[in-house]
């Protein structure tokens, strides 16, 4: 052990790097599971390639002994398992740092840094000597890697054993096999290395009840919760996955017990048009129905949201973001589809949006989608990122409120009608923009209409005329503006001391801007932080922006959506508004953050430079 | 179909069905189409199927796209919830309907430009989904409301009104609705509504996505000498293989033709297709027989029209997908909300 190699307990960086396919996962996943189970507190990440197999990819674990959820950057300990990337990892590694790696094929002293603690393990020549199938060779060099970390970082053992048993429950044998092959691990880092390293994991209370779970899951499980029934969808990256998890909630939650039929439909479309033109007809009909789609879809789906938004038709989208612009980064993320969820469609249109900021968010704002939809009578935008959406993240609990029952919003009855109601479609009867609606086959000869993307009477009649669609159109803005009331509000946090500096942020930013928040009160630099959970905006928001002199907009995206939205929404001044912008596809960090404020603020402080005489 | 506005008065003899409703209560707002364009036939031929079917209108749910046959679902069932949907989007959005409720009768109208051209995806995957809809296509091979271009249905060689001719090769969307699976396949002309109206009640009553490409002339744009989609053309080209006769489950059969003559379709529902055989070597349970006969005749220059398939023992999408026989949009919060118990074992799962 050299004097300078990093000391620390519960509060450093590992890295995974390995070879895409190659079963490591799951492997890593298990390691990231037994920190948390000793009651730390972790923050993985995954980064990957747009492939299947052969392709570079990266486990990358914060190990937080104080909560910040957000990604550090830097690398303390590499476990570098992939030849292609050997020298690029290497580099990572951050002085005094640690390296291990499997020694079965010598390499050149050249290969390696000086600055860094190299830990070698035979774990081929390991693998190869236990096991005679090659997957399961492959396979279990990952699960002995975690058996070495296991003693190097002075973890428990029997945590991982424990969380192994109840991965194999009733599968005896797989169990035994993979004991075996953490245990191989575990006994050759204790033999052959410096166990413990100066980095550890000690045993600590800083998880509590929280669990651990991905935005995508979380968003899928929120579906079922928001009542959503019919589900069309058209597979993307990253947001696959949230129709997936719908479908296995589904599975679960929804099947009859008496004749194991499905109380939901999902149906796999021809693209992402047919996806949102099956949720609409759904919705239309009234059933609660949804899509998952990201940046792409989004664009594809443009004509579609017009139509839904002034037919007036309870959509909900998930738009889990990835790097745009066209193909981009598909594997990466960014909040870059706030501007074209916002306004999207042609002609003056303006929707719905929701934050998340992590999977309890996505549970939560995802159920209440819904009926916010149905009660709004449009379409609601739940936008999360990559960042949130495919990666386990430590969240709290998810709960239910029993006693809630869904909020179906202006639905016409056949009772309604028959008690001589006056049905107008598009009817603003009670003055809040919203109008009442019916459901297909509610009465024999009262409330049907006549459902268009053209422009209608009140009573749902063609109409050219410009006195109605004026009419309609001021209805829609006062909807809007209705909508400002029901959506969720803003979350405010104010410094230890009172600051004329404010910072307006929103989804997954969120966790390193409370880190960075405190680094910079660490400094003396005070700053109030508002969440943005909705658009359209609450007047809370303008409030904040008048009531600083200098407010941040921090995000994810090159140009400043956010910031435009809030420049043209809550007509802030923009020269108060200033950009803190992160989007080269990996998640923002506190560091960021923190440097570019901190900047900003030194450079405004700074005297301006002594006027040159012509 | 309604051109005119009608009086609100009715004949004391006006013939009621079996709901006590009359053709009026089946009809919709007043047509903006051209005078004696097809697609009126066609409304009129709808309102004649669903008086003759004693369907409630308000069971019925009528979607379009963009065109001018996309405007028809307003001038018939005006008592039906209509959705005019986006231009070749029709079928999505009857899906996703027909998904949220399995009771109404769903039905679907488009045009050649709607389905064959911007839409021709969305009426593929249509077809092969098994949406248990009636899809009407109202086909005349131009584009009517920009005044008249050629649409895919056109025929190679045809010449529009000034004289253009058109290279390219026609969609037959029969022929494309057989081979991507749809189990009730029909042609008709909308100026043969003895023809029509029962191949319209087949498709109403028929379980599955039922297809009926009917020839419809657009007088303004396509009724020129020269056209292949003129009145004038369709019927001379006109090539029934059958004539159909629709029998309702509760009605006699009276089969006066000679045996050989007539074949016995029984639907799902007890319904039943009558075929009185024009072809006697044509066969409607054979879908290769069926593509290849549109073929063979397609190269000789003529319109096959009848009812060309229909497997009556098909199965829909609701089917292969196992849903509940409840409609979902009727599922109260107990069946679909698992509460909070269902967390807390969810939650213990995830740390």
């Amino acid at each position: 052990m050299t004097a300078q190699s990093l000391h620390s307990c519960n509060d450093f960086v590992i890295k995974f790097a390995n070879v895409n396919g190659s079963g490591s996962a799951s492997a890593n996943e298990l390691f990231a599971r037994a920190v948390m189970r000793m009651g730390v507190p972790i923050a993985p990440r995954n980064i990957f390639p747009s492939n299947i197999q052969g392709m570079p990819t990266w486990y990358e674990m914060r190990v937080s002994g104080a909560g910040w959820l957000g990604r550090r950057g830097g690398c303390d300990l590499m476990v570098a398992m992939n030849p292609q990337t050997w020298d690029r990892d290497i580099a990572e590694i951050a002085p005094g740092g640690y390296l291990l790696y499997d020694s079965t094929k010598t390499l050149p002293r050249s290969r390696f840094r000086g600055d860094v603690v190299v830990l070698g393990l035979p774990l081929t020549e390991l693998c190869n000597r236990a096991y005679t199938d090659p997957r399961q060779r492959q396979l279990f060099k990952n699960i002995m890697y975690v058996g070495a970390l296991t003693a190097l970082l002075d973890m428990e053992f029997a945590v991982v054993e424990t969380l192994l048993a109840e991965q194999y429950r009733g599968k005896d044998k797989l169990l035994d096999a993979n004991v075996n092959a953490l245990k191989i691990g575990y006994d050759a880092a204790r033999d052959d290395l410096p166990c413990p390293l100066g980095l550890r994991v000690e045993r600590a209370n800083g998880v509590g009840d929280k669990i651990f779970i991905n935005g995508n899951n979380a968003c899928g499980l929120g579906a079922v919760y928001g009542g959503a029934t019919v589900a069309a969808w058209y597979p993307i990256t990253p947001s696959t996955p949230v129709v997936e998890a719908f479908t296995g909630y589904c599975r679960k939650y929804r099947t009859d017990p008496d004749n194991g039929k499905a109380r939901y439909a999902i149906v796999q479309a021809e693209d992402e048009l047919a996806s949102i033109g099956m949720v609409i007809g759904a919705a239309w009909n009234g059933a609660r129905a949804f899509t998952a789609t990201s940046g792409p879809g989004i664009s594809l789906m443009q004509e579609f949201f017009g139509l839904a938004y002034f037919a007036e038709v309870p959509v909900v989208v998930f738009d889990v973001q990835r790097g745009g612009p066209s193909t981009g980064m598909p594997t990466r993320t960014q909040q870059s589809d706030l501007l074209s969820c916002a306004y999207a469609s042609h002609g003056d249109t303006k929707h719905v949006m929701l934050f998340p900021e992590d999977p309890h968010e996505c549970f939560t704002l995802g159920a209440q989608a819904f009926d916010l939809a149905e009660r709004l009578q449009t379409p609601v935008f739940v936008l999360l990122d990559l960042d949130i959406g495919m990666n386990d993240s430590l969240c709290q609990p998810f709960a239910w409120d029993d006693q809630r029952r869904y909020d179906r919003g202006k639905v016409m009855s056949a009772a309604d009608l028959a008690a001589g109601k006056n049905f107008g479609r598009y009817l603003d009867v009670d003055g809040d923009g919203i109008p009442w609606r019916t459901i297909p086959g509610t009465h024999p000869t009262k409330g049907a209409f006549f459902s268009r993307g053209t422009t209608r009477n009140a009573y749902a009649k063609y109409s050219e005329a410009g006195t109605d669609y004026v009419y309609n159109m001021e209805r829609l803005r006062r909807k809007f503006e209705t909508a400002k009331k029901l959506l969720p509000a803003p979350v405010i946090k104010r410094a230890a001391q009172p600051t004329r500096h404010g910072a307006i942020y929103y989804g997954s930013t969120s966790p390193a801007m409370a880190e960075a928040c405190a680094q910079l009160a660490a400094q003396g630099i005070h700053v109030d932080l508002l969440r943005v959970r909705a658009f359209p905006f609450a007047d809370a928001v303008s409030d904040f922006i008048a009531d600083h002199d200098v407010v941040f907009v921090v995000e994810q995206n090159e140009s400043g959506q956010l910031r435009m939205l809030l420049l043209t929404e809550a007509e802030a001044d923009p020269k108060k508004l200033l950009r803190v912008l992160h989007y080269d596809g990996t998640p923002i960090t506190a560091r960021f953050i923190a440097g570019r404020i901190t900047a900003a603020l030194e450079a405004r402080q700074a005297p301006p430079l002594p006027k040159v005489a012509p | 179909m309604t051109y005119f506005a009608k009086p609100k008065l009715l004949r004391p003899d006006t013939p009621k069905n079996a709901l006590g409703y009359t053709r009026r209560d089946y009809e919709g707002a007043i047509s903006s189409l051209c005078a004696g364009c097809g697609h009126d036939s066609i409304s009129a031929a709808v309102v004649q199927a669903c008086f003759d079917l004693d369907i409630q209108p308000h069971r019925v749910a009528k979607l379009s796209g963009i065109g001018c046959s996309s405007k028809t679902p307003d001038y018939f069932l005006g008592n039906s919830h209509g959705f005019n949907t986006t231009h070749g989007r029709m079928p999505s959005v009857l899906t996703g309907a027909a998904l949220a409720n399995r009771d109404l009768i769903y039905l679907g109208v488009s045009g050649d430009g709607d389905s064959a051209s911007i839409g021709i995806g969305q009426f593929a995957h249509a077809m092969r989904r098994g949406v248990n809809m009636t899809y009407i296509v109202e086909n005349n091979g131009v584009y009517g409301l920009t005044k008249g271009q050629f649409s895919a249905t056109a025929d190679r060689g045809s010449k529009n009104k000034r004289g253009v001719v058109n290279s390219d090769s026609p969609i037959d969307l029969v022929a494309l609705a057989l081979q991507l699976g749809a189990t009730y396949v029909a042609r008709g002309f909308s100026g043969d509504k003895a023809q029509l109206i029962p191949l319209i009640k087949g498709a109403l009553r028929h379980r599955g996505p039922a297809f009926i490409d009917v020839i419809s002339p657009s007088v303004n744009f396509n009724n020129h000498a020269v056209s292949t989609k003129s009145y004038d053309y369709v019927r001379e080209h006109n090539d029934a293989v059958n004539r159909l006769d629709f029998i309702l489950p509760r009605d006699p059969v009276e089969a006066a033709y000679a045996p050989g003559e007539l074949r016995r379709v029984v639907q799902h529902d007890g319904s039943v297709l009558l075929l009185r055989k024009l072809k006697t070597d044509y066969d409607p349970s054979d879908r290769v027989g069926a593509m290849n006969h549109l073929q063979e005749r397609h190269a000789l220059g003529e319109i096959v029209t009848g009812l060309l398939f229909v497997d009556s023992t098909a199965e829909s999408m609701h089917a292969h997908l196992n849903t509940v026989e409840k409609p979902l949009n009727q599922l109260g919060d107990a069946y679909l909300c698992p509460g909070n118990a269902a967390l807390d074992a969810l939650n213990a799962s995830l740390r």
